[in-house]
């Protein structure tokens, strides 16, 4: 297998208690790697520890929590650069533009030097190799969209705001980079939307900000956690999909949190399910699904009431 | 409220110990100091540690200055809490009608609540007493007469919040009479906040009852620590003890009161977790 | 009692917002019959949750008529609207955001027990230990505060709660949408139970088609306040009618989808 992007090893976490709960151990002994490029779900239900894990990943776990284990970011070896995100015009596999460490692409949508629909910018070298940079490397989507924006500011303004903060570009750039990501996660009238506050947005519309939002700086890996929970079944399967396509076409490795086996089966390479705390099973969506290897996994997959189950009350008439 | 968080906190310690030993003062003065405070102990402006019998010296009249403060203490106690209570109660109660009623009974209140609140606390206090008469119970209903404002106000905040939670719709859907659901399920819920003004009210209390007394409109029958200020202004350049002890007396008393509430307040706040 | 247990006609209520009015429910009309489970689904802003709450009136409609036990359910007013809410109850979806932060089982299941004096006041810890078994729970968990016991258990409470005034309708509002998969199997089983034995009607408003399709009697698909499509749950799962019916069956998720759609 291609080294992987993440490498966790015997990873426990621990929350310290405080007023509210108790101390617990969230995880414990999670060993886990997470490759370049895929699709990983993590599933489980309330407890299981599949957030904490997301949050440990992402560093984002509070400073009282102790940390046992390791985990290991390789996305920022030597000769490995994220790869630009770029629209279907141009694009790296038709070699318009060079991978080498030598050329730094500064590419503006406003100088008109591309069609006016790539992002460019300068990098920021980092200093420190093996640490992953939040926003920078690794890209974060929250269950409540509601909770992730910042109500007073503009839509245009949070998404730009990550996209000048990691690459240094002015307000004007950003914003045209920002319009651009806008339309990337399908939102109508992007230029529009750049003025509009959260609170004008639906549910599934401040999602795709916060996704937005998350891609901005081009981050490697992009974990969303319960990012679809909040939503209804229509607007959860286009988030999936578009979830799905922006992972394609950036070549982005996905980290998929969520409680509905079902729906990550359809989105992920990968499935690992989670339970009190430790990993049970792991394995391709076709193995965990069809020839599951952990009775819990199994479990779970019989409680998914799916749409050709046998009904439990007698249609047509009451009683 | 974590007994444990609390005394972690040294601010909040020192708070406490403060307000510990006001209380034993108060609670110890009349075994300590057995009589009347106000009685002839001494020849008069007898500096203090001079002599052990009255180790804090007396006044002008020859009262013993320890055995007035003790006293003081009690009155101070007495009337910082007492105030704080009845505008603490007064205004929930208010707070809680008018943010679960809504509507014109809202407006009403909200009005009555402006009108005591533009008015200085402290004139209206002064003017209340000034025409009532002085007596601890007046002056207690004076301070409170200004305070109430601020609880009700925050307690109309809490309750417009509350009122859209799901337990409230829950005791609607059972059947429960609406002042039940006010009294009963909101406002126990909407008090946290409002007992957080508490500290600032009772140290309040007890600097606008010194002033009171300072000015001679406190009880005349009792001992208060601003009627010893007052008392020790004729002789400020010759004896100027008179006045800076119970003066640091009531900085103590209301640091102590400031320092405990905080921390009162600090180790009950429930900290929204993260997950 | 002849005649459907609920009657609702052109139910509507408006919200005002900024940028103009918003019908939430827009002329909506059904009926229930007694001891069958009606599903109400639709997607976000469909104003599902906005008919149950206008059903158990803690929104009062615009227009509309409700009638409830063959009585004019919108014209009960103040005590004697308190006294008929116990014939229709409601279980709500966060089963800790339902009930006080300080209350203890005890008290919960004592409330509406003591509200409509079902039970003398020395009868009611055993009719409280009785309820407590009833939905599955351990007689000694009547102690207990609300926050201490699990999401599941906070949800049979909830049910015992509903269940405390013998009521002919519960509106069951995302009842199970907040628990885990595992749990949830059992807590839908604990309700067709009840149903069975107390013929209790069900107002389900929910968004997991596959679990109407299985539990639910009749199902009604809103969309934008008004009604999209109705009938029989099993057959309008199986063939929606409706563009909405079809995009909400078509969006449920299900193991390995033939068509994954372009985005």
């Amino acid at each position: 297998m291609t080294a992987p992007l993440v490498s966790v090893r015997d990873l426990g976490v621990a929350y310290a208690g405080g007023r509210e709960a108790r101390a617990r151990q969230a995880l414990h002994g999670v060993d886990l790697d997470i490759a370049a490029g895929e699709r990983l779900a993590v599933i489980g239900e309330s407890g299981s520890g599949k957030s904490t894990l997301a949050l440990a990943i992402a560093g984002l776990l509070p400073g009282t929590a102790g940390v046992a284990g390791s985990i290991q970011w390789f996305g920022n070896r030597e000769g490995q650069r994220s790869p630009p995100s770029v629209l279907p015009d141009i694009s790296p596999s038709r070699g318009e533009i060079s991978q080498s460490p030598a050329s730094k692409p500064l590419i503006s949508p406003l100088e008109g030097e591309m069609s006016g629909r790539t992002e460019g910018g300068e990098e920021r070298p980092s200093k420190d190799t093996r640490t992953a940079r939040p926003g920078r490397d690794i890209g974060f989507v929250f269950q409540d969209p509601a909770a992730s924006l910042d109500p007073v500011l503009s839509v245009g303004e949070q998404v730009a705001e990550v996209a000048r903060a990691h690459f240094g570009l002015d307000w004007t750039h950003a914003y045209a980079r920002a319009a651009d990501l806008l339309g990337r996660v399908r939102l109508p009238d992007p230029r529009g939307a750049l003025r509009a506050f959260p609170h004008q947005l639906s549910g599934g519309q401040k999602q795709r900000v916060a996704i937005a939002a998350a891609i901005a700086a081009r981050p490697k890996l992009l974990i969303a956690d319960e990012a679809t929970s909040a939503l209804d079944a229509i607007v959860q399967a286009e988030i999936v999909a578009l979830l799905r396509r922006l992972t394609e076409e950036d070549g982005m490795t996905l980290l998929f949190v969520s409680h509905d086996i079902a729906l990550a089966a359809g989105l992920a390479d990968r499935i690992a399910v989670f339970r009190g705390g430790g990993m049970v099973e792991l394995g391709s969506v076709a193995q965990v699904i069809e020839a599951p290897r952990h009775a819990y996994t199994r479990a779970l997959l019989d409680a998914h009431i799916g749409l050709d189950a046998v009904p439990l009350v007698a249609t047509g008439q009451a009683r | 409220m974590s007994a444990a968080l609390f005394f972690r906190m040294p601010e909040a310690v020192v708070g406490a110990v403060i307000l510990a030993a006001l209380a034993l003062m108060a609670l110890a003065a009349p075994f300590v100091f057995p009589g009347d405070p106000l009685a002839i102990a001494g020849p008069p402006l007898t500096p203090p540690f001079r002599d052990w019998a009255l180790p804090l010296g007396t006044d002008r009249l020859g009262r013993d200055v320890l055995a007035e403060l003790f006293h003081g203490a009690r009155t101070s106690l007495a009337v910082g809490l007492a105030a704080a209570a009845a505008s603490l109660a007064v205004g929930a109660v208010v707070g809680t009608l008018a943010g679960f009623a809504g509507g014109l009974i809202d407006e009403a209140l909200m009005r009555v609540t402006d009108a005591f609140q533009t008015v200085p606390g402290f004139l209206l206090a002064l003017a209340f007493v000034s025409v009532v008469g002085p007596s601890l119970g007046v002056v207690v209903a004076a301070i409170a007469l200004s305070a109430w404002t601020g609880p009700a106000r925050v307690a109309r905040a809490e309750v417009l919040s509350i009122r859209e939670r799901d337990y409230v719709a829950g005791a609607r859907v059972i059947g429960m009479h609406p002042l039940e659901i006010a009294f009963r399920e909101v406002l126990p819920n909407a008090l946290p906040p409002v007992l957080a003004l508490s500290s600032v009210i009772v140290a309040a209390a007890i600097l606008t009852e010194a002033a009171l007394s300072f000015l001679g409109l406190g009880d005349p029958n009792r001992v208060t620590w601003g009627g010893m200020i007052a008392e020790g202004r004729a002789v400020l350049r010759s004896a100027p003890f008179l006045s800076i002890v119970p003066g640091i007396a009531l900085v103590l008393t209301v640091l102590g009161v400031y320092l405990a509430g905080e921390g009162a307040v600090e180790s009950s706040a429930v900290r929204r977790s993260l997950s | 009692m002849s005649g459907p247990l609920l009657s609702v006609a052109g139910l509507s209520k408006r919200f005002d917002r900024a940028g103009g009015t918003v019908m939430a429910v827009d002329g909506v009309s059904f009926a229930m019959e007694p001891g069958e489970t009606l599903a109400l689904a639709g997607p976000s802003g469909s104003g599902k949750s906005t008919v149950a709450r206008l059903v158990t009136r803690l929104v009062e409609p615009d227009a509309g008529a409700v009638s409830f036990e063959g009585q004019d359910w919108l014209a009960l007013r103040g005590a004697a609207l308190r006294a008929r809410r116990a014939r229709l109850q409601m279980v709500f979806q966060d089963p800790l955001a339902a009930f006080n932060p300080r209350a203890t089982v005890a008290r919960v299941l004592d409330d509406p027990l003591r509200i409509h004096g079902i039970v003398a006041r020395s009868e009611r810890p055993r009719r409280i230990a009785a309820l407590l078994e009833r939905v599955g729970l351990e007689a000694s968990l009547a102690g207990r505060a609300i926050h201490e016991i699990s999401g599941g258990q906070r949800q049979r409470v909830a049910i015992a709660r509903a269940i405390a005034t013998k009521p002919s309708l519960i509106v069951l509002d995302e009842a199970v949408s907040a628990l885990d998969v595992s749990v949830r199997a059992k807590i839908v089983e604990l309700l067709l139970d009840l149903q069975r034995e107390e013929k209790i009607a069900y107002l389900f408003i929910g968004h997991d088609l596959g679990l109407m399709r299985v539990a639910a009697h009749r199902l009604i698909i809103l969309d934008g306040g008004r009604i999209a499509e109705q009938g029989d749950a099993l057959a309008v799962i199986d063939a929606p009618q409706s563009a909405i019916g079809k995009a909400l069956v078509a969006a449920a998720p299900r193991f390995f989808r033939t068509d994954r759609e372009a985005s």
